[in-house]
């Protein structure tokens, strides 16, 4: 990018400054996520770059964290526990707040802005606020260490991001599609899955996600509501933190970050083609 | 959507008129009255699609936390464990130990607890709700009620003899008070108060004042979080702003990249970074810029917290930056300078006040959510960067004083839900977005 012919040379001082700025707020954001990965393959129980490490002599590295890592019963029941509840919480949260997305977005709809209050609250409630009411009420209702008590929980906590997402994807939707439908004599039921499910799916679906990396990532719920039985990756990594801390965490940390790249990707991609399919993408 | 705007839609307008002369349906019904229905059932419908989800969260959610803010003020403890006794305090004049009366009313409700399945018994949560106001509570009234049935009249000398709890006025004046079914002495302790012995509420010992303080620790740190959000978010999101569009996308993810990770990695990266054996330290070592006994200590304290946070946080901040910079045109800034205005001029009387929106918005969503931060202060805040949601977690697992963290809790959420409707004031949730 070539700069402007009439920049003075405080002007082009200040244009490279702002740019080194940035950068370093960039790299500030990325470095620490990404340092870890190389850092995993460490050879021994450091948390530092070796001096093996920095000469790239093939002994500074192992896979030897990710031995432990999936030889421990432990990590490998914890995996299968956040994808078990990450999944249920989902599919309830995701049903239940499209439902209520789809009434909201009706003109006719009372007490709107009450409900909606109501309805994003999990998300604006701290959280230690919301785990210390659930440890006390699923206690008193005999839910308290089962899965149902998490998925219940984690569903609860998820919601806002459907009615959210769902509601803004219903923004930009035009109603003469399904008045044009049901003039064709399509059912309410068949009107709802040919014509409107089709169009709100990109929103649907990112909604899905949000609240399954809710789930995946929730701890603070998990501490108080879970038992020994439902302890989910992120619990597993608190103990790890808290106990021992020991490089088969960078392991885990890495096969995480791969995660949320590739969810942050099919989000990315979703994101453009609602804003495509509503010609709000400039391109 | 249009899934059921057909139910209501079958008022076909007839040509007909009533003996009044108002409009018929087809079918010969008042074209008012039709309409309102169907408007009613329109109402209905959409109201049906909301009923699960806000019975779900009403009843998971809402209620569990009405409840939690309920205990900060229910005390059922004193009225169950001791009916007579605090019938019998009712004459008592509060200067000296009470009549023989009011002991033996204590020592008939310690008899009749005694004979109820231990399950039922109501001593051991007196005990233990009383050791809240007094701390030697719980030793006196278990070892009292232990022995209570070797009891002989006068009771008083018995009660007397048997702890010395009994011989203090105190006590006495803690039953009277806490023998009703609300009780503002969990609030009095959050705010670092106690009561006198003329029941007055007064400042704790400056050695037991602990909340005020971590109150206003949490809020001064959610303070210097949120700034730094904004000295590190204003340039990047005035930055990606500034750029061509599939550009600022690629350079976005360095934005998301973070906010999709899950927030124990971001933790534990930090961890990793900042520890004495870490890579910063070590870095500095071999730099030769600090020595290798004086590595500086830079996790397990407030600086530790706030710099973790900084970065978990920081998305917060750009993201609704960036989406109000968007939407301000950069000729507004360029006019200014063709006006005459310096650089600087241009953006302080131009630019930034168009920015203030934005500002707003992440500036309250990152204090928002900072002040009710749990797991970074609990992992990586040591003593010193320690917040009020950790104290909560305290009470609840491990000192098990549930009175007092529902009091704490409910104060959090209070300012909080302020914060929100403070928030929603100034720009509205419609302009919460993610990624």
């Amino acid at each position: 990018m070539s700069l402007p012919a009439y920049y003075t040379t405080k002007d082009k001082v200040w244009h490279y400054a702002f740019r080194v700025i940035c950068f370093s707020i960039f790299f500030f954001l990325l470095a620490p996520i990404l340092i870890m990965i190389p850092l995993s393959f460490n050879a021994g129980p450091y948390f530092t770059f070796t001096r093996e490490m920095l000469t790239l002599n093939p002994e500074g590295y192992s896979l030897r964290w990710y031995q432990d890592f999936l030889g421990d019963e432990g990590w490998m029941r914890s995996i299968s526990n956040s994808f078990i509840i990450g999944i249920a919480a989902t599919v309830l949260s995701t049903s239940l707040g499209t439902l209520a997305a789809l009434g909201l977005s009706r003109a006719e709809m009372p007490a709107k802005g009450l409900i909606m209050g109501i309805l994003i609250s999990p998300m604006i409630v701290p959280l230690i606020i919301s785990a210390a009411g659930m440890f006390f009420f699923f206690s008193q209702i005999n839910i308290a260490q089962t899965f149902v008590g998490v998925v219940l929980a984690h569903a609860a906590l998820g919601t806002p991001f459907v009615v959210i997402t769902v509601t803004a994807t219903l923004v930009g939707f035009d109603q003469s599609l399904t008045r044009a439908a049901a003039n064709l004599g399509a059912s309410p039921t068949t009107n709802f899955f040919k014509i409107t499910m089709p169009l709100i799916l990109p929103g649907v679906i990112s909604g899905a996600l949000f609240a399954f990396i809710t789930s995946f990532d929730e701890i603070v719920v998990v501490l108080f509501v879970a038992g020994v039985e439902q302890r989910t990756i992120p619990r597993e990594m608190w103990s790890g933190i808290r106990e021992d801390i020991s490089p088969t965490i960078l392991a885990v940390a890495t096969i995480l970050v791969l995660i949320s790249i590739a969810l942050l990707t099919v989000v990315e991609l979703l994101r453009r083609r609602g804003e495509r399919m509503r010609g709000l993408s400039p391109q | 959507m249009a899934m059921s705007d057909d139910a209501g839609d079958d008022v076909a307008i007839g040509n007909e008129t009533d003996s009044k002369g108002r409009l018929l349906t087809s079918d010969g019904r008042p074209l008012r009255a039709a309409l309102e229905r169907a408007n009613r059932r329109r109402k209905l419908t959409a109201f049906g699609l909301v009923t699960p989800l806000l019975a779900f969260i009403v009843i998971f959610f809402a209620y569990p936390i009405v409840q939690m803010m309920w205990r900060s003020v229910d005390n059922p403890a004193v009225i169950e464990a001791l009916p007579r006794t605090l019938d019998a305090l009712q004459d008592w004049d509060g200067e000296e130990l009470p009549s023989e009366d009011v002991y033996r009313a204590l020592y008939e409700d310690m008899m009749a607890d005694e004979e109820l399945p231990r399950i039922e018994q109501k001593i051991g949560p007196l005990a233990v709700r009383l050791n809240y106001e007094v701390s030697a509570a719980r030793g006196a009234i278990s070892r009292t009620s232990r022995n209570v049935d070797e009891f002989e009249p006068p009771y008083k000398e018995a009660f007397m003899d048997a702890h010395r709890l009994w011989n203090d006025t105190e006590i006495w004046r803690i039953i009277e008070r806490e023998g009703r079914p609300l009780t503002a002495s969990y609030y009095v302790a959050a705010v670092d108060a106690e009561y006198n012995a003329d029941n007055e509420i007064v400042r704790a010992d400056e050695n037991r004042r602990i909340y005020v303080s971590l109150f206003g620790r949490t809020f001064a740190m959610s303070i210097v979080i949120t700034f730094m959000t904004f000295a590190l978010g204003f340039p990047i999101a005035y930055y990606l702003s500034s750029l061509p569009m599939s550009k600022a996308n690629l350079l976005m993810i360095a934005v998301l990249l973070p906010f999709w990770t899950s927030l124990l990695v971001r933790t534990s990266a930090w961890i990793v970074l900042l520890q004495g054996q870490g890579v910063i330290n070590d870095s500095l070592v071999g730099l030769g810029l600090i020595g290798d006994d004086d590595r500086l200590s830079m996790i397990y304290n407030q600086t530790g917290t706030i710099i973790a946070m900084t970065h978990i946080l920081l998305p917060f901040m750009v993201l609704p930056l960036y989406s109000v910079m968007k939407t301000i045109p950069p000729s507004y800034a360029r006019a200014a300078r063709s006006l005459g205005a310096t650089p600087f001029t241009a953006f302080r009387r131009v630019y930034f006040p168009q920015t203030l929106p934005g500002i707003a918005a992440g500036g309250v969503l990152v204090f928002i959510i900072s002040i009710g931060y749990y797991i970074t202060p609990a992992l990586v805040g040591g003593q010193d960067g320690r917040m009020i949601s950790n104290e909560i977690a305290r009470h609840i697992q491990s000192s098990l004083n549930w009175g007092l963290a529902a009091a704490l809790g409910t104060m959090l959420l209070v300012s909080v839900l302020i914060l929100y409707w403070l928030f929603n004031k100034l720009v509205g949730t419609d302009s919460l977005k993610f990624g």
